[in-house]
């Protein structure tokens, strides 16, 4: 045969960058109260790029009479005009926020990578959709409230503070405001301190709405923000996401007070494989699981229970998998795995994966060059784990996989149910029935079958034990802002 | 049964249907939503300047310039092989492609026309491309396009046995063939629209290895669908895991469907990170196809020149 033996020179991908123009980054941010913008009474800070450790614009934080000032707006609203809305009107509102959100999809997408330091390619695919459509979802739901389960006529319960964190600013936001508005409450939301922009960018989008001033209120800052709303006599409703130890705090302050409380904290889910798994898809599923937005995700899939028989070739092919990765700028359309959050995050992984290497586990990353700038940290692996090493024990929320074997599906449910959390879990197997055998076992709010991290605003979100209660997402995420 | 030259992977020479049964059905399972996901992600690799520039050259250097209708005629094929040679009158510096891909009855004009050139002359045999007829009369089919001069033969499986589960007759047919073909380098067509199922793709892939084919094809052409990201995923990830455990290395050629230069250097990317760097290279990748090459002509010139072309910028072939 006549080939023509020309040795490849390699596939070496030319940058991709999105540009950071389109963001429209303004030099400095305030509060939305009442319907106005402005800037806040607390401190002024400056919101960095992680990426780059570069400050990103200065945020004029909230004080505590701004919350105040926020918490009395929300309940004029409530008072107001919008308790007297129609579900059908506050539908409405919803779909235009819905349509917004994706007429302005690029300018939030690049403008969440900058802030957070998460991949363009998941911003753009992800975060933003996902935000969009779960708004599209409740405005759905607006009219059809006494169809949802909780009785003919539930009532909203009346002002709401959300406080959300900094993995997922825009989708967390959109998680918290859309069934809060569709079952007729008014909110106060506190976006994270390191993530603000996205969730006063979608303030501006609601005011562009012309919602009614004050049924939604943007208060930037710190945690001492986060506990003067969780205190505040005048909110009804308190929804936080976040850490476990926040949380609980949370729970004792708000504790005799009458307030009603969901919750949605860490976790340490387990992914399981069994050696009859579709591989080639169970390592991606792998992948998908612990390194989607570095590892920053509540549910996120950072203990592989892997069957033991087949150990070796998952961390063959895990291996393999792995060195193709792209790590690198943001906003790189090509990037797989961005920056680290903030510098404390960082610290924590850092701690973290020391731990694992001290306590006797084999640490492995491929070779991958981080940038001088920003915090940034490698895929890790770690074989060898045991069930009583803190990494198999605690949330790292970094880019970090903990491996361990088991022998046989009790074996399996016995490891994965040995945490104090219960967020999420998923099953790899080809075997419907022992599908369905292991989902009746494990404790654990969402299990996935032969996928991992896919969210839908139809499907119902949240935890077990020490990983919070209620839900978001679906009919049943309706049921943390109805009376019935 | 024969022998195939992969003991490493089945030990047993004895490769009837149950054995081969044994083997293709322990093969992990494909999940057909993960692996569609995978490829759908894949295809947001955005590929841009120098790497496009070097994408769509390769992808040219990569093509069986294909005609296989029943109009062919000499002159058709005469047409074809100067294209193939020169894709780009205008532009010496456009690589002429792998391969052109006929009916058996032209190879011998492709063989005068692309005399002293570097391009292979691809055949398809086997009573392509419904492979619907006896051994010995696919055999003929095969020694006639042989005889005639084509270097490589692009056969077709009988999807009939396989779907029946009579893989050893596919096998058979696979090793009667690839020693018919001598020297000639031979691709397993799996006609991957009428399998179906990725766990069908994948089992075909690996029956097709296991039997000595050089590459393995997705698809004749005929068929619909032809080659889609997720088929050639699986047989990607075949011919890697087969390198894998043999060493040997084998290529994938997508056919039918693929027209555009996007949908080229995507499957670019796939090869590229599902299978290697092994497989960016003519020798172990191919696309069949006939108007992929005029797309590729007219975005490499937009990249040089900064301006799209006319249709009628290109030759028709």
């Amino acid at each position: 045969m006549t080939e023509i033996e020309t040795p490849s020179t390699g596939f070496e991908y030319a940058p991709a960058p999105e540009s950071a123009a389109i963001a429209r980054l303004k030099q400095s941010y305030g509060i939305y109260v009442g319907g106005e913008f402005r800037a806040g009474r607390g401190e002024a800070v400056k919101t960095v790029n992680p990426a780059t450790e570069e400050p990103l614009a200065e945020v004029a934080e909230a004080s505590e009479a701004d919350v105040d000032d926020a918490v009395a707006a929300a309940r004029r609203a409530y008072d107001g005009a919008w308790s007297r809305l129609s579900g059908s009107a506050r539908a409405k509102y919803l779909f235009r926020i819905a349509r917004a959100i994706q007429e302005r999809g690029r300018e939030l997408a690049v403008l969440e990578s900058l802030d957070n330091g998460k991949p363009i390619r998941e911003s753009r695919d992800v975060d933003i959709p996902t935000a969009a459509a779960h708004f599209f979802y409740y405005a759905g739901w607006a009219d059809k409230l006494g169809y949802a389960g909780f009785g003919p006529d539930p009532r909203p319960i009346g002002v709401a503070g959300q406080v959300i964190p900094w993995n997922f600013p825009l989708l967390m936001a959109a998680w918290k405001i859309a069934p809060a508005l569709a079952a007729g409450n008014t909110v106060v939301l506190k976006p994270a301190e390191t993530t603000p922009l996205t969730a006063l960018t979608l303030a501006e989008i609601i005011a562009e709405c012309d919602l009614p001033p004050g049924v939604v209120n943007v208060l930037p800052g710190g945690p001492a923000i986060g506990q003067a709303l969780v205190e505040h006599e005048g909110v009804d409703k308190i929804a936080f996401t976040g850490s476990t130890a926040v949380g609980k705090q949370i729970q004792r302050s708000v504790a005799a007070s009458g307030k009603r409380l969901s919750l949605e904290l860490g976790g340490k889910a387990a992914n399981i494989v069994f050696s009859d798994a579709p591989l080639d898809q169970a390592i991606e599923g792998i992948v998908n699981g612990i390194f989607f937005n570095q590892g920053h995700v509540c549910c996120a899939g950072s203990r592989l229970l892997v069957q033991e028989s087949i150990h070796d070739e998952v961390v063959a092919g895990l291996k393999d998998r792995l060195r193709t990765l792209r790590l690198g700028d943001p906003l790189d359309k090509n990037t797989d795995i961005g920056a680290i959050n903030s510098a404390a995050q960082l610290a924590r992984i850092r701690e973290l994966s020391d731990s694992g290497e001290a306590e006797g586990a084999d640490r492995w990353s491929p070779a991958c060059t981080l940038p001088d700038k920003g915090f940034w940290f490698p895929p890790t692996l770690f074989t060898g784990v045991s069930q009583a090493n803190r990494i198999a024990r605690e949330e790292i929320f970094g880019p970090v996989l903990s491996v361990l074997t088991f022998r046989t599906p009790q074996e399996a449910v016995d490891k994965a149910n040995n945490t104090p959390y219960g967020l999420s879990a998923g099953i790899w197997t080809e075997k419907g029935s022992r599908i369905l055998w292991m989902a009746n076992r494990l404790r654990a709010g969402v299990v996935w079958a032969n996928t991992f991290n896919r969210f839908d605003p139809t499907s119902p979100f949240g935890g077990y034990k020490e990983s919070g209660f209620g839900r978001e997402g679906g009919r049943h995420g309706l049921e943390a802002y109805l009376a019935h | 049964m024969r022998p195939g030259t992969d003991a490493a992977v089945l030990p047993d020479s004895d490769r009837d249907d149950a054995t081969l049964r044994r083997f293709l059905h322990g093969l992990p399972g494909v999940d057909q939503v993960g692996a569609e996901g995978r490829a759908a992600t894949l295809a947001t690799r955005s590929i841009k300047t120098t790497a496009k520039a070097w994408a769509i050259d390769t992808a040219i250097r990569m093509v069986d310039l294909t005609t296989l209708e029943g109009a062919d005629t000499p002159g058709k094929v005469r047409s074809l092989c100067s294209k193939a040679m020169r894709p780009d009158p205008s532009d010496p510096g456009v690589p002429a492609v792998a391969a052109v891909c006929v009916y058996p009855d032209l190879v011998e004009t492709a063989v005068q026309a692309l005399h002293g050139s570097q391009v292979a002359i691809a055949s398809v045999a086997t009573a392509f491309p419904s492979g619907r007829a006896s051994l010995a009369t696919k055999l003929v089919d095969v020694r006639e396009a042989v005889a005639a001069g084509a270097t490589e033969i692009d056969m077709v499986i009988d999807r009939g046995a396989f779907l029946a589960g009579r893989y050893g007759q596919v096998y058979d047919e696979i090793v009667a063939v690839k020693e018919a073909c001598g020297n000639a380098h031979l691709k397993v067509i799996l006609e991957t629209g009428e399998l179906v199922t990725l766990d069908n793709v994948r089992r075909a892939s690996w029956l097709a290895l296991l039997a000595g084919g050089d590459f393995i094809k997705t698809s004749t052409g005929k068929v619909s669908p032809a080659a889609t990201p997720p088929v050639a995923l699986v047989m990607l990830q075949a011919v890697r895991d087969f390198a894998a455990r043999t060493g040997q290395i084998r290529g994938v050629k997508l056919a039918g469907g693929i027209r555009t230069s996007k949908e080229a250097v995507r499957y670019l990317v796939m090869v590229n990170e599902v299978a290697g760097d092994p497989w960016l290279r003519p020798a172990t990748f191919r696309f069949g196809a006939s108007s992929l090459l005029n797309d590729l002509l007219l975005q490499r010139h937009k990249l040089s020149t900064g301006a799209y072309d006319g249709p009628d910028y290109v030759t028709l072939d």
